[in-house]
C-alpha cells in the first residue's frame, strides 16, 4: 500500500537511497533498490536523491478522466507556483479546463474551512499538547511507524483535499447529478497524497477518484497557458488558503503564536524526537511537513521549492489585493464531516517478532553480530548501516558474508587453512626428513 | 539482555544517543508506545543531566522479559541536598546552560513520574547513581 516505486532498468544499485531513506525501507539485493511495503510512507525523499532518475510514483494518467461524465480537477496549490510570470491562478484554472475538465474547485479554498475547524476542534477537545498538524500523510505514516506514542497528538481533522472533494461531490449530487457519473480528480505534488487516497486510513472512503501529478500534467498545461487572454473567474481562495502549500502556511493561518514549523523528513524526525522526549509541552501546535519547503517541494512537482516559494509570495500579494474578484458559488451550504472516521492504529513494523521472548532473543543475536560488523555503514552490503544489516541478518534476509569486510575476512582465514592444510602431506609421500618428530 | 553505552561529558548537541537507541531497541522489541515513552522521557532527563552536571559517564540497560532497567553512573560532584533537586524547578545549571534550554529543574520530577521506581545514589566529591526501571 504505497505509491512509490522502481524503475528496474533506471537503478544502478548504489547507495545513495537506501542510505537516506527515514524508515530504512530500501536495500539494494541483486543490483537493483528493493522498497519494503510495509515500511515505506510514500515521503519521496528517494524520488528527489536519485540521479538516475529510478524512483517514480504510481499516479493515475489524464486519460482516465474520461471514464467519468462529469470531470472535476482539484489543484493543490502548490501547481500555481510551477510557471513562471504567473500570477493570476483563474490562468492556470482556466487551463485545466482547456485540458478537459468540466470544473475546477481549489484545495486552498478548503484548507481555508479546515483552518477554521482546526481552532475550532483544539477548543472543544483536550487533545495532548503539543498537537500535531494531520496535514502530510508521508509525516502521519512516519508517526505510526517510527513514533506511534505521538498518535494522541495528532490532530484528527481531514486534509483540505478530501474536504474539497466532498464538499464538491456534495454539491453536485444535490444539483442532481448521479455520484458515479462525477470523477474528481487531485492534481498533486505528493507521493503520500496518492496512497492516502487510494487506500485510505483514517476515512471510511476517499471522494478523489484518481490523482494525476503536477509533474504530468505540467507538460500539457503549460503551452496552454499562454494562449489564455481572458481567463474566466474560477479561484474561489484568498492568499491564506494557498498558504498551506508552504512551511509554515497552516500554522500562520490558524493565527497560532506558539507554534513550530518544520519541513524536510530528517528535521521532522529530530523534533518529533524532541516531543516524544516530553521537552516541547510547552509549544501549542506543530506543523511536519516532509518536504523541505513543504508541498512546494513535493517529489511530484517539476519547478524548485525555493523558486516555488518565491512565487507564491508574489501570489500571495497578487491575491491580498482588495478589488479581486471571487467566484459566486454556493458550494459549502451542504455540511461535510470534517473529522476523521476512525483512529490511527500502530503499525509496528519495526518490530523483529510479535512474540516478545523470541524478539529478545533476536535482538540479543542482532547485538553479537553487530559487534562483529565494521561500523562504517559503507552501505556496499545493501543495507543502509552495519546496525541495519545485522537486523536483515537476523531475519533471516541477509548473510554476513554480505558485508565485504566480513567476506574479506573469511576468505583470508580460508586461505590461512589451506595454506596449514597444503603442508599437511599424506604420510605415503612424505619424504624423509619431513615430520621428523611426529613419528 | 543487556546494552551498554558510553556518555560523553558536555556534548550537549549529541547528548540523548543513548536514549535514542534504547527506544530504538524497544521498538524493535515490540513493547507498546506508552512505555517506550516513559522509558525515553526518563532516560532522556537521566542522560542529559549526567552530560551537563556530571561531565559524562556510563549507562547500563537491562532488557527482561517484564521490566526495563537503566543504570546511570558518574563521577561527577554529586548531588548536595537531594531532596532540593527532586523539586520542580530547582537547578542549580549556568545561564549558558539555560540560554540553551535546559535547566528548567524539570528533569528529576520527570524521572520520578515516568519511571514505576527510581533510585539515586549520590556521594559529594565521588559521583552519582541513578537506577531508573520501569514495569512492562
Ligand atoms: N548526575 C548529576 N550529578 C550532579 N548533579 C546533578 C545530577 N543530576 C542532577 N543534579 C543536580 O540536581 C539539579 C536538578 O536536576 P534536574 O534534572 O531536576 O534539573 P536540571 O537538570 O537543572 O534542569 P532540566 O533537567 O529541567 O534541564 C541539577 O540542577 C543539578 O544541580
Ligand atoms: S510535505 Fe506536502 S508534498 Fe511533501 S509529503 Fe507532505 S503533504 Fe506530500
Ligand atoms: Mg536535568
Amino acid at each position: 500500500m504505497h505509491s512509490v516505486i522502481l524503475d528496474k532498468d533506471k537503478c544502478v544499485g548504489c547507495t545513495d537511497c537506501i542510505k537516506r531513506c527515514p524508515t530504512e525501507a530500501i536495500r539494494v539485493r541483486n543490483g537493483k533498490a528493493e522498497i519494503t511495503v510495509e515500511r515505506c510512507i510514500d515521503c519521496g525523499l528517494c524520488i528527489r536523491v536519485c540521479r538516475n532518475n529510478a524512483k517514480k510514483a504510481k499516479t493515475d494518467p489524464l486519460s482516465m478522466i474520461h471514464d467519468y461524465k462529469f470531470k472535476i480537477a482539484i489543484p493543490a496549490p502548490t501547481l500555481y507556483t510551477q510557471f513562471k510570470g504567473i500570477t493570476d491562478p483563474n490562468i492556470i484554472l482556466t487551463g485545466l479546463k482547456y485540458l478537459g475538465f468540466d470544473d475546477v474547485f481549489e484545495v486552498s479554498k478548503a484548507a481555508e474551512i479546515v483552518t477554521q475547524e482546526t481552532l475550532k476542534y483544539i477548543a472543544e477537545h483536550d487533545i495532548a499538547k503539543p498537537v500535531l498538524s494531520s496535514a502530510c500523510p508521508a509525516i502521519i505514516r512516519m508517526i505510526q511507524i517510527r513514533f506511534p506514542s505521538l498518535i494522541p497528538n495528532i490532530l484528527p481533522l481531514i486534509s483540505p483535499k478530501e474536504a474539497i472533494a466532498r464538499y464538491v461531490k456534495t454539491y453536485f449530487i444535490h444539483q442532481g447529478m448521479k455520484e458515479e457519473d462525477i470523477g474528481v480528480f487531485f492534481i498533486s505534488p505528493c507521493a503520500a497524497k496518492v496512497t492516502n487516497s487510494r487506500y485510505p486510513q483514517v476515512i471510511n472512503k476517499s471522494y478523489v477518484d484518481g490523482v494525476i501529478s503536477i509533474k504530468k500534467i505540467y507538460m500539457e498545461l503549460q503551452p496552454l497557458l499562454k494562449k489564455i487572454k481572458e481567463p474566466e473567474v474560477l479561484s474561489m481562495s484568498t492568499s491564506k488558503g494557498i498558504g498551506w502549500a508552504d512551511s509554515g502556511g497552516e500554522g500562520r493561518a490558524t493565527g497560532f503564536e506558539n507554534y513550530i514549523a518544520v519541513d524536510g523528513i530528517e528535521n521532522v524526525i529530530q523534533i518529533l524526537e524532541k516531543v516524544e522526549n516530553g521537552k516541547l509541552e510547552d509549544i501549542d501546535f506543530i506543523e511536519c511537513l516532509a518536504c523541505v519547503g513543504g508541498c512546494l517541494g513535493g517529489p511530484l512537482t517539476v519547478e524548485d521549492a525555493f523558486v516555488a516559494s518565491h512565487r507564491m509570495e508574489k501570489l500571495k500579494k497578487e491575491m491580498s489585493k482588495k478589488n479581486r474578484k471571487l467566484r459566486d458559488i454556493d458550494l459549502f451550504s451542504h455540511p461535510v464531516k470534517l473529522t476523521w472516521d476512525k483512529p490511527l492504529k500502530v503499525k509496528s513494523v519495526l518490530t523483529l517478532d510479535d512474540d516478545r521472548e523470541k524478539a529478545l532473543e533476536m535482538m540479543e543475536q542482532l547485538e553479537a553480530i553487530y559487534e562483529r560488523l565494521p561500523k562504517i555503514d559503507c552501505g556496499s552490503c545493501g543495507a543502509p548501516t552495519c546496525r541495519a544489516l545485522a537486523e536483515d541478518i537476523v531475519c533471516g534476509k541477509a548473510h554476513v558474508e554480505d558485508c565485504v569486510f566480513m567476506l574479506r575476512e573469511k576468505v583470508r582465514n580460508m586461505a590461512k587453512d589451506m595454506v596449514i592444510l597444503s603442508e599437511k602431506l599424506p604420510p605415503s609421500i612424505q619424504k624423509k626428513g619431513d615430520n621428523e618428530n611426529d613419528g | 539482555m543487556k546494552l551498554h553505552y558510553k556518555v560523553d561529558g558536555g556534548a550537549f548537541t549529541s547528548a540523548g544517543f543513548a536514549a535514542g537507541q534504547v527506544k530504538r531497541t524497544l521498538r524493535q522489541l515490540g513493547i507498546s508506545p506508552e512505555i517506550i515513552r516513559k522509558i525515553s522521557i526518563a532516560m532522556y532527563e537521566a542522560e542529559m543531566n549526567m552530560v551537563l552536571h556530571a561531565n559524562g559517564g556510563n549507562v547500563d540497560v537491562e532488557l527482561a522479559k517484564d521490566y526495563i532497567t537503566v543504570v546511570l553512573e558518574d563521577q561527577g560532584p554529586g548531588i548536595e541536598d537531594i531532596d532540593r533537586a527532586m523539586e520542580v524547578g530547582y537547578s542549580t545549571a549556568s545561564q549558558k546552560v539555560r540560554s540553551m534550554g535546559f535547566g528548567a529543574g524539570m528533569g528529576l520530577p520527570n524521572m520520578k513520574r515516568y519511571a514505576d521506581e527510581l533510585t539515586i545514589d549520590t556521594k559529594l566529591g565521588v559521583g552519582t547513581r541513578v537506577e531508573l526501571k520501569v514495569f512492562i
